[in-house]
């Protein structure tokens, strides 16, 4: 064989680039076609059908009548109070969630499976159980109903309630994120940070914070998202009251109820934008920090 | 710093992770803390450091009672295994961390805490990398940069945590050199654990060999080698043959044949099982004392020639070794009988054997029998 290559050719690889066709283990071309064109048509039809449906039944009645929902004062004050609410519940969530992924990845104590199984506990109830159990708890008729009464302090049906529930329903949001990441993590970095002489504080602040800080930056916007949008458990504690204790959810709902469709779905595309921008920023969080968060799939 | 350990006990529930370990370490020594896994040598080091509380015994710096300081007041160097550098944080963030975070009347200027991260990097031969992230480094970049954050609060003791556990053997062998020049040069109290015998041979000053959170025997390597305390010892340090016999006077006997003539007599009669390396075995002539066997095969394995035989008449294997160059060689055919001697060997009482050390504790008789080569 002759050789006739010059060191100034441009390079050239040896065989083709490895493009991984392993017959034997891929499926056939139809196969492959026919599983991403039924992921996709059910994708159109039970996400996307409903999410463009919502902007398109909100802008039915024309640009100015979606507006002119928003300028109506209960739908002002249902924004507020989401807001509001969200503004509570997040920040809550966000410490409690950092103590107990601290308390259950850095520590060994009895009990531990237990409080893992607590956390779980508003992922597996109902979020009308949740909303009942404040019910119970703080209103007229419940335990600590008179008491609240004579003093009086409103929790049930008032913002207070809603607060509650709300941040019952994101808790484990933000904790879960957090505790395989902790986990994976180990204490080398803590430990290492104390040998140098750092306190407990400067350790927190300069090395485990950073260390999480994406995990717990995703963990919060799911906890937002969930916050804002949250209806089962607000829906029971709230009582309805227009202007007062409505959130978005249950000004749509209401809304919907009386045939104001065009109203209902203008309101409902705020929040469906809300969610969108949420998940706009996870996307971009797990796109720029993708092998970070790779520990915490689990959702 | 020198450092005293007395009787430092530490539990983790029912499992006893150190049993009443002591231990005296000389200012500017070098230790080596050599065991198998869960030997406790690393709770040891951790403790030491402050890092794991104990339930009772001591643990002083010089005069001062460590186990009272938490352990941000111990001053330690403590470097993991797996470096746990800061990830966000550039090399030199990373060095400079332990002098950064002092509280403002003990923390040296910024331009001073520069001058000691460059000085540090330069002593660990990383100069210029203080603007690079941890990711950026190999391995053995990263054991330097950690050497180097723990050297910059001028411990009073150095700990590591299987220094070289991570890394691939060529890189493991340089930084073991250049880690005892190091030492050499810095003269910092050293201690690292380890469960890679040849690690700990090749840098240490002094090696405590540890076993079931107890200190099983400490000494140099030659100390280690002629006079292992244990069966533990003797096994751990490399490969063994294990023979049963019985001492009767001043011969040791197996299965009715001598097998080897006792030179001094502080054995009393009994069953004992005689400890020898695979080296020590030679072939020697016919009549001189020894055993007989039967080689079973003859295997070369780069410089090494090994070769397994049966003591004639008996089912026992022994395994032997010998320098591919060795005039021995040529007489370790398959099916070939020859004698052997033991040119050295351990004698430690029946059932004191692996794993069951925990039966006869702690060794009632501690023999050992020497002889060096005298083939011509």
């Amino acid at each position: 064989m002759s050789v006739d290559h010059s060191l100034l050719d441009p390079p050239k690889l040896p065989f083709e680039p490895l493009i991984e066709r392993n017959a034997v283990i891929t499926e056939q071309p139809w196969v492959r076609w026919l599983l991403t064109a039924l992921a996709l048509v059910f994708l159109s039809a039970f996400l996307l059908l409903p999410l463009v449906s919502v902007f398109v039944e909100a802008l039915r009645g024309g640009v100015h009548a979606y507006f002119a929902a928003f300028k109506e004062p209960d739908a002002l004050a249902a924004i507020k109070l989401t807001l509001l609410t969200a503004a509570i519940a997040v920040p809550l969530n966000l410490v409690f969630g950092i103590c107990a992924a601290w308390a259950i990845a850095k520590f060994e104590f009895r009990g531990k499976q237990i409080l893992i199984t607590l956390i779980d506990l508003p992922f597996s109830v109902s979020p009308v159980v949740a909303g009942l159990i404040y019910v119970i708890i703080f209103g007229a008729q419940g335990w600590a109903g008179p008491w609240l009464a004579a003093h009086d302090i409103k929790i049930i049906f008032a913002v207070p309630g809603i607060v509650l529930a709300t941040i019952f329903i994101t808790f484990p949001f933000i904790a879960r994120e957090l505790i395989p990441l902790m986990q994976e993590q180990g204490q080398d970095d803590e430990q290492a940070a104390l040998s140098l002489g750092a306190s407990g504080w400067q350790t927190f602040w300069n090395i485990t914070l950073p260390n999480i800080r994406w995990g717990l930056l995703y963990g919060v916007l799911l906890c937002n998202a969930r916050a804002m949008g949250e209806f089962g458990a607000v829906s029971v504690v709230s009582g309805h009251i227009r202007g007062k204790t409505n959130t978005m959810p249950l000004h749509i709902e209401i809304l919907y109820n009386e045939y104001a469709f065009s109203a209902a779905f203008a309101v409902a595309s705020l929040l469906a934008l809300l969610a969108l921008l949420t998940l706009g920023l996870k996307a971009l969080v797990e796109w720029r920090h993708a092998d970070e968060l790779a520990a915490t799939r689990r959702h | 710093m020198d450092i005293h350990i007395r009787d430092v006990s530490k539990r983790f529930g029912a499992f006893r992770a150190l049993r009443d370990v002591n231990l005296d370490i000389a200012s500017g020594e070098l230790i080596a803390l050599l065991g198998p896994s869960g030997s406790g040598k690393t709770t040891l080091l951790r403790a030491i450091a402050g890092l794991e509380s104990i339930d009772a015994g001591q643990i002083k710096f010089g005069e001062e009672d460590a186990a009272r300081l938490p352990v941000q007041g111990r001053r330690v160097g403590f470097v993991f295994q797996h470096y746990a550098l800061f990830k966000h944080m550039t090399i030199g963030e990373n060095v400079a961390f332990g002098l950064s975070v002092r509280d403002k009347r003990h923390r040296p200027a910024a331009a001073e805490i520069q001058r000691r991260v460059q000085e540090l990097l330069e002593l660990v031969q990383l100069p210029g990398l203080e603007k690079r992230y941890p990711n950026q480094l190999s391995g053995g970049q990263k054991q330097r940069v950690a050497l180097a954050r723990a050297l910059a609060i001028e411990p009073r003791v150095l700990l590591l945590d299987e220094p070289f556990g991570a890394l691939d053997a060529k890189v493991r062998k340089d930084l073991r050199r250049w880690l005892r020049a190091l030492h050499d040069r810095t003269g910092y109290t050293t201690i690292f654990v380890t469960h890679d015998q040849e690690e700990a041979l090749e840098l240490a000053d002094r090696i405590v060999v540890m076993n079931r959170g107890g200190i099983e025997q400490s000494g140099s390597v030659d100390e280690l080698y002629e006079h292992p305390a244990t069966p533990f010892v003797f096994d751990f340090l490399g490969s063994t043959n294990i023979i049963e016999a019985d001492v009767l006077g001043r011969r040791l006997v197996h299965q009715q044949k001598e097998i080897a003539t006792l030179h001094d007599s502080i054995h009393p009669n009994g069953p004992v099982d005689v400890y020898v390396r695979p080296g020590d075995l030679r072939a020697v002539e016919a009549n001189s004392p020894g055993m007989d066997v039967f080689v079973r095969w003859v295997q070369r394995t780069g410089p090494i020639v090994r070769a397994e035989v049966n003591l004639s008449g008996t089912e026992t294997v022994l395994t032997v070794e010998l320098p591919h160059l060795h005039h021995d060689v040529p007489l370790f055919k398959a099916d070939a009988r020859l004698r052997l001697r033991m040119m050295q060997f351990s004698l430690y009482p029946r059932g004191s054997r692996l794993p069951s050390r925990s039966v006869v504790e702690p060794p009632i008789l501690i023999g050992r029998e020497r002889e060096r080569a005298r083939l011509s």
